[in-house]
């Protein structure tokens, strides 16, 4: 079903040039935060409003558009974009299979699927700012960035190693782009992080309630931030997937009855259901 | 003036198929992309340079325009944008001669490199596979760009745009319905 009465993709087309010419600067500066006039949507701040302005600033009728939220294609964040744009895309494909996706937009994963070019992953972003906890006011972060100051960072993941004996974020590691700027992943699984580094797809980031949007271009240097003596190691549940047996997958923690009971799953459903048909032929 | 020639034919997707093709030029430094359904705009604009203008020219964006009063009159109907004599106060900059230098532009701050310019720069031919070594973020190792009719000096120019990143102006390649960009974040050396 297509809603009748709005503009090709919802946003009006002044909304998308600003946001369009955002974007490119962004390209243009990997990891840099640009400001942009975020609109009112249909979803409330904190359902992807960042990442449906952006897609819908990028989609077109020749696109096919995969939504995942937490890796999974059917839960009710993905569901209702997905069928946001259905309506407002007159032509817009859907589709659950990443390797046939042209965009992906995505809340807090990357899927396990390796990207290729031509593709453009979109994340919903909920907080754009990686100092935001260290550092609440604005205007000073701002000139951190300026000036590459990342000092806070670092003492903070000293800290983390004084406390937890690692470097200790499971999600939204912090990240080094193009051995310039410290950028918030958005937050997925530190597990994600490294499929960030030289991706061959382009990544664009949008947060609506930030009102803010950046971007890594492909083939882009992506640090996790940490030091030499304590590396980076991305985080994973030690199990197997009860479904299709993967053991190199993000898994998500399932409680099955109330004697302690539990199972592993991948996070990522389209995998998990490839292998399984995989296995069953 | 016998008659204002038109803009996109389909001014909603015309438009976002254009910007697709000038975000992925943005993202992969030196790959040459085509602009499907480019509009046909005054000579001596380009189609190319016709498209980008209307995909991301508005009335929020001043422009710096020294193509003939045709292509002047085009696209302030078509954009409605705000036409400024001084090119370092614009945040668009096009010309048919010789550019404006690179430093001459705006090149924001860095607290705000986005308040850049961005050169749309009309060049005789793009060829990939020759020509200048590209390095940079959105390339793997490294591409090949042989432009034809840049202007004088650009390489050694572009050395000193680049060199002040994040604050640095963006370069649009424009020719015939191709496009090529240059973000500031790239190394150019003469092949």
């Amino acid at each position: 079903m297509s809603a009748e009465g709005y503009n090709f993709a919802y946003l009006d087309e002044g909304t998308k040039r600003m946001i369009r010419r955002a974007l490119l600067k962004a390209v243009a500066v990997p990891g840099h935060q640009v400001p942009f006039g975020s609109r009112e949507m249909p979803l409330p701040y904190g359902w992807g409003t960042g990442g449906i302005q952006v897609t819908a600033s990028v989609v077109g009728p020749e696109d096919v558009l995969k939504v995942i939220d937490q890796g999974a294609d059917d839960t009710t964040n993905a569901v209702s974009i997905r069928r946001f744009f259905a309506r407002v895309a007159p032509g817009l494909r859907t589709t659950e299979r990443t390797a046939e996706a042209t965009i992906i937009q995505t809340r807090h994963r990357i899927p396990e699927t390796p990207l290729r070019e031509g593709q453009v992953m979109v994340y919903q972003v909920p907080q754009p700012e990686p100092l935001y906890r260290l550092e609440p006011r604005r205007a000073e972060t701002k000139r951190l960035h300026a000036l590459a100051d990342y000092g806070l960072m670092q003492v903070k993941l000293y800290e983390d190693i004084a406390r937890h004996g690692r470097v200790g974020s499971s999600y939204d590691h912090p990240v080094m782009v193009g051995g310039r700027y410290l950028m918030a992943p958005s937050p997925i699984p530190s597990f994600d992080n490294p499929k960030m580094h030289m991706s061959p797809a382009l990544q664009l980031f949008g947060a609506g309630r930030e009102r803010r949007l950046y971007a890594v271009p492909p083939y882009t240097e992506v640090r996790s931030l940490d030091f030499d003596d304590h590396p980076f190691e991305p985080l994973r549940a030690k199990g197997h997937c009860a479904l299709c047996g993967a053991d190199h997958t993000y898994l998500d923690e399932m409680v099955t009855d109330d004697r302690g009971g539990r199972l592993f799953v991948c996070s990522d459903t389209d995998y998990c259901g490839e292998r399984q048909a995989e296995r069953a032929a | 003036m016998s008659g204002l020639l038109p803009g996109f034919a389909d001014p909603v997707l015309d438009a976002q198929s254009a910007f697709r093709a000038v975000l992925e030029a943005m993202s992969r430094p030196g790959r040459i992309q085509r602009i499907p359904r480019a509009p046909s705009p005054p000579r001596p604009l380009c189609p190319a340079a016709g498209a980008v203008l209307l995909t991301l020219v508005d009335s929020g964006t001043p422009l710096f325009i020294d193509a003939g009063p045709d292509a002047l009159e085009w696209v302030r109907f078509h954009a409605g944008c705000p036409v400024v004599a001084d090119p370092a106060g614009a945040e668009f900059v096009l010309t048919a001669g010789r550019p404006p230098g690179l430093l001459s532009l705006r090149a924001g701050s860095d607290e705000e490199p986005q308040g850049s310019a961005t050169l749309i720069l009309q060049v005789q031919g793009l060829e990939e596979g020759a020509g200048w070594r590209l390095t940079g973020p959105g390339i793997e190792r490294e591409h090949r760009l042989r432009v034809t009719g840049p202007p004088e000096d650009f390489v050694a120019e572009w050395r000193a745009n680049a060199a002040r990143f994040p604050r640095g102006v963006d370069v649009i390649l424009c020719t015939g319905e191709q496009v090529a960009a240059l973000p500031r974040s790239l190394r150019i050396e003469e092949g």
